[in-house]
């Protein structure tokens, strides 16, 4: 099938960024989109070009690595999937496309469609986790958890970090991201005890980091190849408020 | 090349124990002057590097992804062991440990997996602790399901997605310790070679891959996590930048490599589409638990699957290992789905898989109930293919999946270089020749999380830290300049074939010669063809660019390099291997019905090749003794 591309190029991150325009008739419906931008920089680099930069490691929609802006919509148009589970059988035979890399301050762009998105594993590293050292810990059926918590739980901790979320929101807020690791945590007892410290940390992590604050649109939601729900800023915001208030 | 694996004295039962109790520690207040190098951050790598930094050693870390949580640990769907007996169904750490070494066909160390099977039910125990949202019953207690090779029911899992849970619950503790500026983290920077100081690792090189920039980083040991090499044969369920090479150049600095050929397929991969495909997807194993096997009788049945009826349809699991049958282990699962389709009775678009149906279970259990078990992949196949599994029976093909073997270790993970310890599914250790659904991710966790806190520090403590002098520092500068130099060779080649492509052809040739059946005459072909290809590549390579800055090709190259070699050695492995034993499966030696026929009076030994100065391998056995159980011929029947 026949593909017009128009792929964001820019040398990197200082660099002034632009679209370059390529046209090729031998695509296959089944590739995914990352199969797709193979093919398309083998033929770039034998005719001696630079292929274009992007990352893509599992091709499962799972690692989180992968993901751009098609047509405007962060991972394109498909519901809950990653760039690469987008097919081009999604596409019309002809069809101009448009690539472009997630946009945020919080993600400066290294190299055409690739970013940096290490803002994210540092605001994990300020309270996305239980306090518990490697060691002897209690057997694991003397905590009970509801079946419906632990699916509840298990909802917002599938986050891949993919940050489209992010790169969908008008605000560039990571505010769903930030929430379903605090969701996560507060819906299992394991997570009780820093519930309050947690939220506080990560949140005021999140605003260091540059991201925008959030007006609740919901574009997050409608972009997460996980499908995460926008309820869960709004427990974040409640969780924020009580450990607020308890800290006085 | 000295391969003494160093298991304690004592009953099986005592062993580690006993390990843990001799192990030599190191007074807290000493331990940050010692330096621990970890590669990788996976299961095995984020857990060992969690834990050792709690410990209070200093820790450098180091990933080629942007983030820790990338590692190819997450793409675990199915579940982790562990003999909890939760069921009572009779599991037991005897039960596992025997469950192991039977579906490893008795070609692993009883220490090694007995020790897997004792430390199985912490694993559960430390993740539970860190929040992991595992399935639950109704009553708020863990739930179980069960995996092939076995008939009990041991496997926790979190919906499809149990490798990414764990990961993410030693991603995160990992990530609390880099919090503590306990220690460092490298992402984006992927070890070149390894430091060596007079045999010992001390150090590695490594490669910056946003700037390119190459440096020497010292330390006092240094623990290589870097995953599996299944990707070798291209169409893989593995991860496309998943590679050997951390492992393999520390094979060209010394190190033995295990097993080299022992590679599972996995029995429910989505089948090759087409040619444009980078990668297979895995169909987690678990849906053999209620999803049957089969392919038409009539060879060429061109119907539809539910058109067939059942008097017509083979379920030639069912029919040739009746006490599992659709649970057989994973090897004999695919080579059974191989020999159909090999004998013209192969499904789909190319003839190249297998019906996996659902339509009993579906009537029996409901839709629900079947979409809260396996929802998630059946939207994952339908993202895949396009297709509705709760309407039209799954297509199903064997992949390249998972590799037993990796760099020799003893009892204590360290390989036959003092200082380099080997952990997850890099090293050889406890799989044997096929490994059982749902025990490398406890595997991984294991070594990381138990193992690999005591081994390493009884190291440290016996062997002391290596200063850091002009001289390692000036030795570790030429390192780098040879390094840089054979980047550059690979440069300077400037052909028309993409590193893709030769890692394509590499595949193409390893599945058909060396793949799941292997037989004298194609694995002598195949190290001639890969030589012959090796050839090719370093007249014709193509690789834009520089050195300098972000070069994805440059990465490839380098890898695929390893591979070439690699594959050489794999073939050299199957051919040496003149018996069938769980994944290796030579034609020469099978039973009048076509079962792995095993040679335990030649081969009861680990096959450990070294390195030599001309480029060849050198063979040498690390013999196998079995004292506590019998073995006995492989039956599933
Ligand atoms: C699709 C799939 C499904 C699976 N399902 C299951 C299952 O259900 N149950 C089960 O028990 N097992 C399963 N397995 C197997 C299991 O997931 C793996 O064996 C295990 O996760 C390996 O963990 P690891 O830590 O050893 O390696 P990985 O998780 O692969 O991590 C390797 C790490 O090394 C790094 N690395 C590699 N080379 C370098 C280098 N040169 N420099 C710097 N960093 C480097 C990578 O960046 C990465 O961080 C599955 C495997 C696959 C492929």
């Amino acid at each position: 099938m026949k593909l017009t591309l128009n792929i964001w190029r820019q040398a990197g991150p200082q660099a002034k960024g632009k679209f370059e325009r390529f046209s090729m008739d031998d695509f296959h419906p089944d590739m995914s989109v990352p199969e797709m931008l193979d093919h398309l920089n083998r033929n770039i680099m034998k005719k001696g070009g630079d292929p274009i930069a992007f990352e893509s490691d599992c091709r499962e929609g799972i690692c989180g690595q992968c993901g751009f802006v098609l047509n405007g919509e962060a991972h394109g148009p498909g519901k809950r999937v990653s760039t690469c589970q987008t097919h081009l059988r999604s596409f019309k035979d002809g069809e101009e496309l448009y690539l472009e890399p997630f946009r945020a301050g919080a993600f400066p762009i290294k190299k055409d469609l690739m970013i940096d998105r290490s803002a994210l594993d540092r605001i994990i590293s300020e309270g996305g986790f239980v306090s518990v050292n490697t060691g002897p810990a209690a057997e694991a059926n003397s905590i009970l958890v509801g079946h419906q918590d632990a699916e509840d739980a298990f909802d917002a901790a599938a986050c891949i970090g993919c940050g489209a979320c992010i790169a969908a929101c008008p605000n560039a807020s990571a505010s769903l991201f930030t929430a379903a690791k605090i969701s996560h945590l507060a819906l299992v007892p394991q997570g009780q005890v820093e519930r309050h410290q947690r939220v506080l940390s990560m949140t005021q992590q999140m605003d260091l980091e540059g991201f925008g604050a959030c007006s609740l649109i919901g574009a997050c939601e409608a972009a997460c190849p996980q499908g995460i729900a926008l309820e869960h800023i709004a427990s974040m915001n409640r969780e924020y408020r009580k450990a607020w208030w308890q800290k006085g | 090349m000295n391969l003494n694996a160093r298991i304690p004295e004592g009953p099986l039962r005592e062993k580690w124990n006993r390990y843990k109790a001799e192990a030599k520690l190191i007074n807290p207040s000493n331990r940050a002057k010692h330096k621990i190098i970890v590669v990788g951050t996976g299961l095995a790598g984020s857990s060992a590097a969690a834990s050792l930094a709690e410990l209070g050693f200093e820790l450098e870390v180091f990933t080629f992804h942007d983030s820790p949580r990338r590692a190819h640990s997450v793409a675990a769907q199915g579940g982790v062991n562990a003999a909890k007996d939760y069921k009572n169904d009779g599991d037991s750490v005897w039960r596992m440990f025997h469950d192991t070494l039977k579906g490893g066909d008795f070609r692993a160390r009883e220490a090694n997996v007995y020790r897997l099977a004792e430390c199985s039910a912490s694993l559960i125990d430390q993740a539970v602790a860190q929040g992991v949202p595992f399935a639950r019953e109704y009553g708020g207690h863990l739930s179980n399901r069960s995996f092939g090779g076995v008939q009990v029911s041991r496997t926790f899992y979190a919906r499809g997605q149990t490798g990414q849970q764990l990961l993410l619950g030693a991603y995160q503790a990992l990530m609390r310790q880099k919090g503590l500026k306990n220690l460092k983290l490298h992402s984006r920077h992927e070890m070149q070679e390894l430091l060596l100081s007079e045999g010992r690792a001390t150090g590695i090189i490594a490669r910056n891959l946003d700037t390119g920039e190459l440096s020497a980083h010292h330390a006092d040991a240094v623990i290589l996590a870097t995953g599996g090499y299944g990707k070798i044969y291209y169409l893989s369920t593995l991860a496309m930048n998943c590679n050997a090479s951390a492992i393999f150049r520390a094979y060209k600095q010394g190190a033995g490599f295990a097993a080299p050929s022992w590679t599972q397929f996995h029995p429910t991969s989505l089948p090759q589409m087409g040619s444009h495909q980078s990668k297979l997807t895995l169909m987690s194993e678990s849906l053999r638990n209620d999803g049957r096997i089969w392919v038409p009788k009539q060879k060429d049945d061109q119907r539809k699957a539910a058109d067939i009826p059942e008097s017509e349809r083979d379920y030639y699991l069912e029919r040739r290992y009746p006490s599992y049958g659709n649970l057989a282990p994973r090897d004999i699962a695919s080579r059974a789905a191989l020999e159909r389709i090999e004998a013209g009775y192969g499904v789909g678009p190319l003839k190249n898989a297998v019906y996996l149906d659902f339509s009993a279970a579906l009537e029996k259990q409901g839709a629900e109930l079947i979409a809260q078990r396996y929802g998630n992949l059946f939207e994952m196949y339908q993202k895949i293919t396009g297709i509705n599994a709760y309407q039209e029976a799954m297509l199903i093909a064997p992949a390249a999946h998972f590799s037993m073997g990796g760099l020799w270790v003893d009892y204590g993970l360290m390989s036959n270089l003092e200082g380099l310890f080997v952990l997850g599914e890099a090293n050889f250790s406890d799989h044997g020749a096929n490994r059982l659904g749902a025990n490398s991710l406890l595997q991984a966790c294991v070594d990381g999380y138990f193992i690999a806190p005591h081994s390493v520090m009884d190291f440290l403590a016996r062997a002391g830290r290596v200063p850091i002098t002009e001289e390692r520092q000036a030795k570790a500068e030429v390192q780098i300049a040879k390094n840089a130099a054979q980047m550059e060779k690979l440069l300077a080649i400037k052909g028309q074939t993409t590193a893709d492509e030769f890692h394509q052809e590499l595949g193409h040739i390893l599945y058909r010669k060396c793949g799941l059946k292997r037989e004298k005459s194609l694995l002598l072909e195949a190290i001639e063809d890969l030589q012959k290809l090796k050839e090719r590549f370093y007249n014709d390579l193509l690789v834009p660019g520089d050195q300098k800055g972000i070069n994805f090709e440059l990465e490839k190259a380098g890898r695929v390099a390893d591979y070439l070699d690699l594959g050489i050695l794999i073939a050299k492995d199957a051919l040496q291997r003149e018996e069938s034993c769980g994944a290796h499966f030579r034609v020469e030696h099978q039973s009048g019905e076509g079962e792995a026929k095993r040679n335990d009076a030649e081969f009861q030994f680990v096959s450990v090749w070294a390195h030599q100065a001309d480029g060849g391998a050198k063979l040498h056995k690390e013999a196998l003794h079995f004292e506590e159980i019998k073995t006995s011929e492989r039956s599933y029947k």
